[in-house]
């Protein structure tokens, strides 16, 4: 297929050789919950006396349970001891210093040059053990692996497995000295390390939508000079267009199965929801109304979409069957409901509500109907679920421009994630990777 | 004033217009030596008087000087005061069915981005079915929607918001 613009291209291409020298995201936790579970992480062992370990496993553990707002981390240097096994552990004196948890664990290098982690978390008052995992694996996931411990802490600690082995998708914007703009869309890990640059374009980039396996995304780029839907695998970076009618062509959103892409187009005249099945690449028309319908999000069965429409006069939120058919709607609070998506245990969704003047995250419980506004800036919008639900990234605009925010579900907890230079904005949160 | 009588007052000026034209091209062939014989030289129609050897496109005097129009929020509907700019651009259009024109359909940056570009959408549509209503034939113009994705003022204020409400008339 010829490319207009052979640029995106190229850059993809140096950036997927280069592994992305892209700025790495800092998480700030702006406010926890009031009363955390304190937790002791203690360096693990390292089976080489001689050498420094690869990585600092606790650290990373420490970092991610402390940015999750619901637990206390102790700070190493007041860490009373440093056992690596059970038998070493001194409970009182962690029972003296209110600790409830501890987490201790050992690092060791295999002849084959890979690594075998050992982790336990012990209950410090019964002092006993709560879980004890062996896990192999290699340099490379090294840093994977911390995140997965610190899963399993979380769903042992507090019921709900945790989502920091989960990786994200953001696109930037950065003017250049000459005013014009240069976007990309980059992946990293939830704690904002390791961003790649999967694409970068001097056209507008927005709406990344991944696969549910984790391992394609779709987006819009207006790199044509007009709104087209891309397909991408984030491992090869092989990239297709999809979709570029004439007219609109974007809010693109994988199926729960993988199957299908829903999209909005508005070829016909006005935008309207359409599917397309990936395998026969046909079109199915979804909405035919002479109002905006746009921004499809798939329920977890599959079986209903939710979308935006003003077909009652401002935007709102309804839901349609996968079969077509007439819409219902979900949203009756506020003058503004937009971008809906819905949470996995599907109770919820989570919309940009826009009332008095002011465009806030809210969750819209829709069976009832019911409205709960979650932010307080004004300028809010694109809202993700971390796939266990706990916690919602979003974009929100200040003075300098966009940049990326989390919220927990139940407003407690708030984050804000910082990039060094420019703006972020249209976060994804990505699919649980298989254990 | 009705539409049917715009329509007949507009179609008076244009035939107008055309009569001037005649007298103009030739003080261009005097003129403009440039041109080899046998060139045709673009007609354009004024619609009101000419000045020998300038584009109505680059005369700043006229309202086809005017290459944007701003919106109410929420709204795609042309304001009174952008009338005069959609008729004189459709009038030109009308005049000239080898000129090819983009509507360029823009959105404030509040709300939902996907919405935004349906919103942007709806206002280059708005001029575009006003344009074709005016005479300017439905082949000549070319409607894209950048939502919120180009603003032409960075700010979040209304003083922003206002000037990025807009359709962009391009030629």
């Amino acid at each position: 297929m010829p490319r207009k613009n052979p640029f995106p291209i190229l850059a993809l291409l140096a950036s997927l050789l280069a592994a992305g020298p892209a700025a790495a995201i800092e998480i700030i936790i702006d406010r926890g919950v009031k009363d955390p579970i304190p937790v002791a992480i203690v360096p693990f062992g390292w089976s080489q006396a001689s050498s420094l370990p690869p990585m600092d496993l606790a650290a990373v553990i420490t970092n991610d349970l402390a940015r999750s707002g619901r637990f206390a981390a102790m700070d190493e240097p007041d860490l009373p001891q440093r056992p690596a096994d059970f038998q070493d552990i001194n409970f009182r004196d962690w029972r003296l210093l209110g600790m409830e948890n501890l987490v201790i664990g050992r690092l060791n290098l295999t002849d084959t040059g890979d690594y075998v982690v050992d982790f336990r978390l012990v209950d410090v008052y019964k002092e006993r053990q709560i879980a004890g995992f062996r896990i192999p694996t290699s340099e490379e996931q090294l840093r994977r692996t911390a995140h997965e411990i610190s899963d399993i802490i979380y769903e042992k600690l507090i019921g709900v497995r945790g989502a920091f082995a989960t990786r994200i998708v953001y696109i930037t914007v950065n003017e250049k000295k000459d005013g014009t703009k240069k976007y990309t869309l980059q992946i990293a890990d939830a704690d904002g390390y390791n961003p790649q640059i999967l694409l970068e374009s001097t056209e507008p980039l927005l709406s990344p939508s991944w696969s549910p396996d984790g391992r394609k995304l779709a987006y819009v780029s207006f790199e044509g000079k007009n709104s087209a839907v891309y397909i991408q695998d984030i491992l090869t970076g092989k990239r297709e267009k999809i979709a570029s009618n004439p007219g609109i062509n974007s809010a693109p959103a994988w199926s729960p199965d993988g199957n299908s892409l829903a999209l909005t187009l508005s070829k016909d005249g006005n935008p309207e929801i359409y599917i397309l099945n990936l395998a026969s690449r046909q079109f199915r028309r979804l909405t035919q109304s002479e109002a905006i319908d746009t921004e499809p999000a798939w329920a977890n069965d599959g079986r209903t979409l939710a979308f935006t429409s003003d077909r009652g006069g401002g935007p709102q939120i309804y839901e349609v069957s996968v079969n077509g058919g007439q819409p219902r709607r979900l949203s009756f609070s506020g003058a503004y409901n937009a971008r809906p998506r819905y949470s996995p245990d599907g109770r919820y969704l989570a919309v940009v509500n826009g009332e008095g003047g002011a465009y806030r995250i809210a969750l819209l419980e829709w069976e009832t109907g019911r409205m709960t506004v979650l932010t307080t800036s004004r300028l809010d919008e694109s809202p993700s679920f971390a796939p266990n639900g706990h916690m919602i990234i979003y974009t929100t605009t200040g003075a300098r421009g966009t940049a990326l925010a989390a919220i927990s579900t139940d407003g407690t907890v708030q984050q804000r994630l910082a990039l060094q230079e420019g703006e972020v904005r249209e976060p994804a949160w990505g699919p649980f990777l298989s254990r | 004033m009705n539409v049917r009588t715009v329509l007949f007052v507009l179609l008076a000026v244009v035939l107008w217009g055309c009569k001037t034209t005649q007298e103009v091209e030739g003080d261009v062939a005097v003129e403009d030596q440039g041109i080899p014989a046998g060139e045709a030289a673009e007609a354009y129609a004024a619609g009101q008087e000419g000045r020998a050897g300038v584009s109505p496109l680059d005369d700043p005097n006229s309202p086809l000087a005017v290459r944007v129009i701003y919106f109410e929020f929420d709204s795609s509907e042309i304001l009174p005061e952008y009338r005069k700019t959609v008729e004189a651009h459709a009038a030109y259009l009308a005049a000239n069915s080898n000129v090819i024109v983009t509507l360029e359909g823009h959105a404030d940056e509040r709300g939902s981005r996907e919405y935004n570009l349906a919103l942007g959408e709806r206002r280059s549509q708005s001029v575009q079915r006003q344009m074709s209503l005016l005479g300017a034939s439905p082949g000549q113009i070319r409607t894209v929607s950048y939502g919120e994705e180009r603003p032409a003022v960075n700010g979040h204020d209304e003083s922003a918001w206002s000037r990025n409400r807009r359709v962009e008339i391009l030629y």
